[in-house]
């Protein structure tokens, strides 16, 4: 059964388009996350959800009833804030229970529900302290418990860890997915962060200017990118994009990487696997496109933990060399760009050197040069 | 430390130098000094010198026969000093409770993102700007029964209409409400005005989410969080009350007969016009304790906060 169903939802500001005809449906128990880049619309959208603005046009649907113009109180609906937004007069147990109390809620009930939730979220020790006494993290959880006392058909998460120092947010983030695990609640999420998406999510919607570009699982939207951006807003280090020309050779197609400063040297080539669909490539021969490769996609020659790895040879001059301690960030010119490259934390590459590297072109992705739209 | 240590070392130029050091170091308080003598001369001495006198019999002069508290004992069986203070708790409690529901109520309507929100905070802001003495002139015409409000009425045809509460004994401390409320309430109301917008949007979002109706959001979340606001407005309102005068010389000068005296206008009165300096000086001491009263508590929970925080 779909817990949320929105059609066609547009909205504008004056003459501005904030969501244009957003259409999605998440099903009871899932966990959508909308990320992209700051004015994405991604907050607009959620508050749309949660009837905090009212929408152009388009529809709305909670648990199949049409919710379009219902008030925010008449959802089923919790949402936990930014700025956590806990009422300041009121101490951790008033907070938890104040939605229930305001939904007529019996006294001992409530005292139940706040109970439950305390002891799920581990903080009935602070029940009778103000919000302004607590952490960062405290008060978080305490939202979140507000959220969770309701018992609503959907959470709603707008950018809960933001306020966060790095490791606690790393922190909250395993228990929000624990947490989700263990309650099987149906969540909508708004996030910048492409990490905390990928982490989290059941399935991912990459928003920009105000459209949906992508809705898929995490999977989906990391190795299967429809378009250069959802390809390169997804991963950290971000993916690699190298122009090259599509050449037809031998027995199959080859990549002819473009290189403007040396036109004479022989020139780059990678051969595009046989068993990916040639069809697409067809009519494209002879055209500049982008390649993609993910920075994990390059693995030093040297390596030998994996016997079966079959790339293609290629060797490049290393300009940057960053050890992150887990593996080795590595910075080259491949063409006309400078491409990363994640190497295994025991190479020893130094910057300035050559270096023999395989690329494993079987999970490489193509796209227009113009359109940014993938080809292949 | 460090002068000190290298002026031996250094010789003339250090002692120079020093010495530059000690002027700098002495001019603020050189500069100050005379104002601070003059205010602890003309207020604190005054205060004193005051006191003293109300333990004097003085009366057209200050002269110094002391007679203990027996101008207190007069004082409190004074039927003139017993109307100033009954005048003073109606006055001050009216006052203060409208001021601040008044205040409030505008500032949680200018609140709401309403057009020519600027235009409108200054025109109920501007009272402020008056001396009390041009408020307390405007409103004696405004509510003179001959040429105010009530002959305005009247020449609309409204023949039976009455308002002189001006010149009734019984009703013209309201007048007085009335004007201190006019002038005060947007004061008041740019006080919340501030309080508010240091509310977080979201809370009112949550609260919404939660199922709060809008004037149950501001009852339980947003009045509890403009308490410290609601405090300082008091204060400040309650040391207006107590120090009255300008307003009633120039709306009622005290009457009709000594009707609407406070505290203020008695103790000018008996100090200065009836020739009773131990009595006024006695009321004028009242009076202080009645603004300590509210200090001190004040400054108290003040300085306390800021030791917490």
């Amino acid at each position: 059964m779909s817990a949320l169903n929105i059609r066609h939802v547009d909205k504008t500001f004056g003459s501005t388009q904030v969501l244009k005809d957003i259409s999605l449906s998440i099903d009871s128990g899932e966990f959508l996350i909308l990320v992209g880049p700051s004015g994405c619309g991604k907050s607009t959208l959620m508050n749309a959800i949660a009837g905090l603005e009212p929408v152009t046009s388009g529809e709305i649907q909670i648990g199949g009833e049409d919710v379009t113009w219902h008030t925010p109180a008449e959802r089923d609906i919790a949402m936990v804030f930014q700025s956590y937004a806990l009422y300041p007069s009121m101490n951790v147990r008033q907070n938890i229970a104040f939605g229930l109390e305001m939904r007529k809620m019996p006294k001992a009930q409530r005292e139940e529900a706040v109970a439950r939730v305390a002891e799920l979220l581990q903080i009935t020790p602070l029940l009778d302290r103000k919000p302004s006494q607590l952490s960062g993290g405290q008060r978080q959880r305490v939202a979140m418990g507000r959220a969770l006392a309701r018992e609503p058909q959907i959470y709603l998460f707008d950018e809960p860890l933001s306020n966060l120092d790095a490791k606690l947010r790393v922190e909250m983030r395993t228990e929000i997915k624990k947490l989700h695990q263990r309650l099987g609640t149906t969540i909508v999420y708004v996030t910048h962060d492409q990490i905390e998406a990928m982490t989290l999510a059941d399935r991912i919607a990459v928003m920009r200017d105000g459209e949906i570009l992508q809705l898929g699982t995490p999977d989906e939207v990391y190795n299967d990118p429809v378009d250069m951006f959802v390809a390169g807003f997804m991963g950290s280090p971000s993916m690699n994009f190298i122009p090259v020309t599509l050449v037809s050779g031998g027995d199959g197609y080859v990549l002819r990487v473009l290189d403007g400063d040396d036109p004479t040297g022989a020139p780059l080539e990678l051969p595009w696997p046989a068993e990916r669909d040639a069809q697409a490539l067809q009519a494209r021969v002879g055209e500049r496109l982008i390649l993609g490769l993910r920075p994990e996609h390059f693995v030093e020659d040297e390596t030998r933990m994996e016997t079966s790895f079959d790339g293609t040879r290629l060797e490049v001059m290393a300009t940057v060399v960053e050890p992150t301690g887990a593996d080795i960030l590595l910075q080259a010119t491949l063409g006309e760009t400078e491409a990363t490259m994640r190497l295994g934390p025991k190479s020893r590459v130094a910057a300035g050197e050559r270096v023999a590297l395989r690329v494993d072109m079987s999970r490489a992705v193509l796209f227009e040069a113009t359109s940014q739209r993938r080809v292949a | 430390m460090s002068p000190h240590v290298s002026s031996p070392r250094v010789g003339g130029k250090g002692r120079r130098r020093s010495l530059a050091g000690q002027v700098e170091r002495f001019l603020p308080r050189l500069v100050v000094a005379p104002s601070l003598a003059v205010a602890l001369f003309f207020v604190y001495g005054y205060m004193l010198w005051t006191f003293v006198l109300s333990l004097t019999d003085s009366r057209m002069l200050p002269q110094y026969d002391f007679v203990g508290f027996a101008q207190y004992a007069r004082l409190f069986a004074n039927e003139r000093w017993n109307v100033a203070a009954t005048n003073l708790v109606v006055f001050g409690g009216l006052f203060i409770v409208s001021c601040l529901v008044i205040g409030l109520l505008l500032a949680i309507f200018l609140d709401q993102r309403i057009r020519q929100e600027g235009a409108l905070r200054t025109i109920y802001l501007y009272p402020m700007a008056l001396s009390l003495i041009v408020t307390g002139v405007v409103w004696r015409w405004l509510l003179n029964p001959g040429l105010g409000i009530q002959a305005l009425v009247r020449s609309w045809g409204f023949e039976d209409f009455t308002f002189n509460w001006l010149v009734d004994s019984d009703m013209a401390i309201y007048t007085l409400v009335i004007a201190a409320v006019w002038q005060a309430s947007g004061f008041v109301m740019a006080l919340f005005l501030a309080g508010l917008r240091g509310i977080d949007d979201s809370l009112f979002q949550a609260a919404a989410l939660d199922g709060a109706s809008l004037p149950r959001i501001y009852l339980r979340i947003v009045l509890p969080s403009l308490r410290p606001v609601v405090f300082s407005a008091v204060m400040i309102l309650a040391h207006i009350a107590i120090k009255s005068f300008d307003l009633v010389m120039a709306l009622t000068g005290g009457g009709p007969g000594y009707a609407t005296d406070l505290p203020a206008t008695f103790m000018y009165a008996h100090t200065f016009t009836r020739g009773q300096i131990g009595l006024g000086s006695a009321s004028a001491i009242m009076m202080l304790c009645g603004v300590l009263a509210i200090l001190v508590p004040y400054l108290y929970s003040e300085l306390r906060g800021q030791r917490n925080g």
